[in-house]
């Protein structure tokens, strides 16, 4: 069973093309910041919003634009997990996880939906109505609710950005169990980076529409293609194009790289590999800049400094080095970066 | 944070206005002939026409129930200029005047009117200055007030409970009958009120449609307005019937439409 899927939406102001394919047994994860057409993509995948490409589940075609084909949502056996439960308000517990086996039209819909209750330790939630359950609980009902169907794909949409951090942990814990003991087609949207690495097996990162990048998480922030990943890996991501031992940016700044290639590359740096200096440091480091101070934040033990100038970069430092320096926002600071702590690898 | 006061010259205004609702009421409970309140109640005219008018408007509001939802649902789903010339045409009835709408009611269902010539040489079947026709003239007036409260209900209505129900796999008259219908109630049950309350006192399209026979189609409206020339102490007994029920819908679902009153 697998997931093969061209979708391709156009609407005003907003562009979706992406080509995805997911196996059975992965759980991939669609990673991008608001606005970056994850949750499109996700209704285009339930038949939610129409779609110029095809969709194939199991072998069996979903949609397919040049042949006019369109199974409707609630006809394609997938599964949707909406970022807040979403379950039927006017409705029990009980009923919410029988509905969608009363849709199958089976006749023990509420004994079997009973013991899904019973075996995720939710059955004296019974015959509670949705407003009287946890954030936490809600969200688990809606799970369950989901897989009682035993989709063949499983959509789950932000499934815990909605809840408190001090119960997502446990909701967490509860998803990736069920989720290893489902036996479809995995897919799951958001912009957490922590609930894409904590769930998925493989991550796939959409910016503007497109897919940016794909990977393990480890392959995906060791080698960030977009801004958006490096932010979340907490490194600096520079473009531009390689020639010989240097990097010329787009600012015009060229920056000296051990092995830097040929043509347009991404060019990495660790916040830790930035060193801040009062005056221009004399010795090794080829790569030296002046620049300004532009914000000053606190991170556990560490300060991280957004530098701006000629290559605008974070260093990360300790807060006796913020006093040493005088750093402050706007006091002009030298930066300097050794061209081995640079990692440069193709666009 | 302070509201900016209001001009003396504006409360008076308002004072004016209110008084002027105010007085006609007033009028009406202090010239009610008490004494003979009960008498008016019971007497057989008075039951005749209470019963018949509650019969016609509990009529028209099930029919309006039944045509009205899923009128609502089709205008909701609809979309562009087709959907602003749907709700115009319903809710037509709610600005034109009474009269004409029981004029036009004779020109469709009439005896030589478009459908009702057809229904006449059919089966032999007249309309017009029957019962029916009472409850056809007070569905016509009436409907739209439940068409619009559930069209609001609809576009309210967070559209993820539809797709999820779908994506369960409920196919249209389960999500339907399941979901949107039961999520709804809240509007229905607003609508209908406003629904029952208009066709309650229904009276131009009425009494031009199916006329004043009493028993047949003289509802409460119609016996105030015949009586007021022949006995006006019974005009005003059921035109305080008629408030009463007002005052208890309004009371009823101050919740709803006032907050706490």
């Amino acid at each position: 069973m697998s997931l093969k899927a061209r979708v391709k939406v156009d609407r005003a102001g907003f562009a979706l093309d992406v080509q995805l394919d997911v196996d059975e047994g992965e759980t991939v994860a669609v990673l991008g910041p608001n606005g970056a057409g994850k949750t499109t993509l996700l209704r285009a995948l339930a038949g939610l919003v129409s779609i110029d490409g095809r969709v194939e589940l199991a072998g069996d075609v979903l949609e397919d634009s040049a042949l006019r084909v369109r199974v409707p949502t609630e006809r394609r056996h997938i599964g949707l997990v909406f970022q807040d439960h979403v379950l039927f308000p006017h409705l029990t517990v009980l009923d919410n996880v029988a509905f969608g086996l009363q849709a199958q039209g089976r006749r023990d819909a509420k004994h079997l939906a009973h013991s899904w209750l019973q075996r995720a330790g939710l059955d004296d939630r019974a015959s509670s109505m949705p407003r009287e359950l946890s954030g936490g609980q809600a969200q688990r009902v809606a799970l369950l609710r989901t897989l009682a169907t035993e989709p063949k794909l499983l959509l789950l949409d932000e499934p815990l950005s909605a809840l408190d951090v001090t119960v997502r942990a446990e909701v967490r814990r509860e998803l990736s169990r069920q989720l290893a003991s489902f036996r479809g087609v995995r897919l799951l949207v958001t912009h957490d980076p922590i609930e894409a690495i904590a769930l998925a097996d493989r991550l796939v990162v959409l910016e503007n529409g497109r897919i940016v990048q794909s990977g393990t998480p480890d392959e995906v922030t060791a080698r960030p293609r977009s801004r958006f990943v490096a932010d979340l890996a907490g490194v600096n991501l520079l473009r531009g194009k390689a020639h010989g031992a240097h990097v010329k940016l787009a600012s015009g700044a060229s920056i000296a790289a051990a092995d830097a290639g040929e043509g347009d590359v991404f060019a990495v740096i660790h916040p830790r590999a930035v060193a801040l200096f009062l005056t221009r440091p004399e010795g090794t480091p080829r790569n030296v800049w002046q620049g300004e101070t532009e914000s000053i934040d606190l991170h556990g033990e560490r300060v991280r400094v957004r530098i701006s100038g000629p290559v605008p970069l974070v260093a990360e430092v300790t807060p006796s080095a913020v006093r040493e320096l005088y750093l402050t926002v706007g006091a002009p600071v030298w930066v300097a970066v050794k061209a081995t702590e640079i990692s440069v690898y193709p666009a | 944070m302070s509201r900016p006061r209001v001009p003396a010259a504006l409360i008076a205004l308002a004072g004016l206005g209110l008084l002027f609702f105010l007085l006609p009421l007033a009028g009406l409970v202090l010239r009610a002939p008490w004494d003979q309140a009960v008498a008016g109640v019971t007497a057989p005219e008075t039951a005749t026409a209470l019963e018949l008018s509650l019969f016609c408007s509990l009529a028209a509001t099930a029919i309006a129930l039944v045509l009205g939802i899923p009128l609502a649902l089709v205008l909701s789903r609809t979309a562009g200029r087709l959907r602003n010339l749907l709700r115009a045409l319903t809710t037509l009835p709610m600005v034109l005047p009474p009269v004409v709408g029981g004029v036009a009611l004779l020109l469709a269902f009439g005896r030589r009117g478009l459908v009702g010539s057809l229904l006449y040489q059919a089966f032999g079947i007249q309309i017009p200055f029957t019962t029916a026709a009472a409850v056809m003239a007070e569905t016509f007036v009436a409907m739209p007030f439940l068409v619009i409260a559930v069209e609001a209900g609809l576009r309210s209505l967070d559209p993820r409970y539809e797709e999820a129900a779908r994506a369960l796999g409920a196919r249209g008259w389960m999500v339907f009958a399941r979901v949107t219908l039961p999520l709804l109630r809240p509007a229905i049950f607003s609508g209908a009120v406003l629904c029952w309350a208009r066709a309650l006192g229904e009276f131009g399209a009425t009494i031009t449609f199916a006329g004043n026979f009493p028993g047949r189609t003289q509802t409460v409206p119609v016996a105030v307005y015949v009586a007021l020339e022949t006995h006006p102490d019974s005009a005003i007994v059921l035109s305080l019937i008629l408030l009463a029920v007002s005052v208890a819908i309004l009371v009823g679902m101050r919740d709803r439409w006032l907050g706490a009153l």
